[in-house]
């Protein structure tokens, strides 16, 4: 099924199988979003990319297009969600940009960049998660882990690997490596796999690469998210 | 000739780097001058913070001395403002918060490397440390935040501008950074 439906007023082709937000893409519509990535499975966690459809409130990178619906993304409302969502991510771990080697190329600061967040809003929980340096190319800091779910799906899906999970409930959930001693260094990763490059954040990092490109050169430096989303997508990582 | 706007500012657990980044809007402070006064700050020889129509706010919360400043400021300051990384989130000085302070004291003062004479420094002189680093909007109301380690020159500079002309402060994408 094919056909065209409305974002925000504009009518927009989508073609058989799209969700929401890839129809949006390929239309040139930004909606904001951190777990989703073109070409792998949808989550539907970071709750971003929240549009209504027809009225409701829905993911826009699950619900699948569909002829005449009517999508609402950019509103003032819909975009203080966004805000606050991505405050919570922010305060739920320890973001200090500062010192993170992904600062500049982090989707989750590009985000609060497009958003203009100027603060967290609520109280930090500055969570203690050892962080594994284990081993010799990558680095896992769990502090900074926003549970995407992107490196489970990019070990699983593209490196046929299945590296990593997220384990727990509630507050305590965290990412595992799949490895008998829970470490990185007995896992299969290894720095050309998906997984080690796909990380949004600074929470999988590929050791001594950090702090190479210029202050002002970094990707979102030049380019707003908004604006980089829309283009190929490999641009848009790193 | 309208009365001039009043300003004090603090260092709370800060670096001073946001006072350098204030200043480095250069001559225009000669402008700025034209149009405020300040009251405390570390920039002038007053002790306490009186009535004020600004507060700006550099570092985290990190000892009890922090928290009277910063209550005194709130008290006075009709709008107060988090200025840089460590008053709006703890920024880098809350990585402490990952060890107890009681570790962190005997590591400077009792374990370190070179101590002479090692002991936790207890005179009541002193501020005792708060067991974690705290952004300043949990111990006060903050009205406005400045992002940035530290926010640049422009950023001040727009958001002074807006402030003292009565308009609500806006930051265009190129100045928003948390780095």
């Amino acid at each position: 099924m094919s056909g065209t439906l409305t974002i925000d007023g504009k009518t927009i082709p989508f073609a058989a199988g799209q969700s929401v937000i890839e129809a949006a893409r390929c239309a040139g519509i930004y909606i904001p979003h951190l777990c989703h990535k073109p070409g792998y499975a949808p989550h539907g966690s970071c709750k971003l990319c929240t549009v209504f459809v027809n009225g409701r409130k829905t993911s826009a990178c699950t619900y699948p297009a569909a002829a005449d619906q009517n999508v609402v993304s950019d509103t003032p409302e819909l975009q203080q969600d966004r805000l606050r969502l991505t405050q919570m991510l922010f305060v739920e771990g320890n973001h200090f940009c500062p010192s993170c080697e992904k600062s500049g190329n982090c989707q989750l600061q590009g985000v609060a960049y497009h958003l203009r967040m100027l603060d967290n809003h609520y109280p930090h929980f500055y969570p203690q998660r050892e962080v594994d340096a284990s081993h010799p190319d990558i680095l896992l800091d769990h502090n900074r882990c926003i549970f995407c779910n992107l490196c489970v799906r990019a070990s699983r899906d593209h490196d046929g690997k299945n590296v990593f999970a997220i384990a727990g409930r509630g507050i305590n959930k965290r990412l595992i490596v799949n490895s008998a001693s829970g470490q990185l260094k007995d896992s299969d990763i290894s720095i050309d796999d998906q997984a080690a490059q796909v990380c949004p954040t600074g929470a999988i990092l590929v050791k001594r690469t950090g702090y190479q490109v210029p202050i002002g050169e970094r990707v979102y430096d030049r380019q707003p998210i908004s604006e980089l989303a829309l283009g190929k997508e490999d641009n848009h990582e790193r | 000739m309208s009365p001039k706007i009043k300003i004090a500012t603090t260092s709370l657990a800060g670096c001073f780097g946001c006072h350098m980044s204030f200043l480095d809007i250069d001559e225009r402070i000669t402008a700025l001058a034209e149009v405020v006064e300040f009251d405390r700050s570390p920039l002038t020889d007053i002790e306490h913070c009186g009535p004020c129509d600004i507060g700006l706010i550099e570092g985290g919360v990190c000892n009890s001395e922090n928290v009277h400043v910063l209550r005194e400021f709130r008290k006075n300051c009709k709008v107060l403002v988090a200025v840089g990384a460590c008053a709006i989130n703890g920024g880098l000085p809350a990585l402490r918060n990952f060890v107890s302070v009681e570790e962190c004291l005997l590591e400077a003062y009792r374990d370190g490397i070179g101590v002479d004479n090692p002991q936790i420094p207890s005179d009541p002189e002193l501020p005792l440390l708060l067991d974690k680093v705290h952004p300043i909007h949990e111990i006060v109301k903050v009205d406005y935040f400045m992002p940035g380690c530290p926010p640049s020159a422009d950023v001040f500079w727009t958001f002074l501008s807006a402030l003292i002309e009565g308009r609500e402060p806006s930051l265009p994408y190129e100045l928003v950074h948390y780095d």
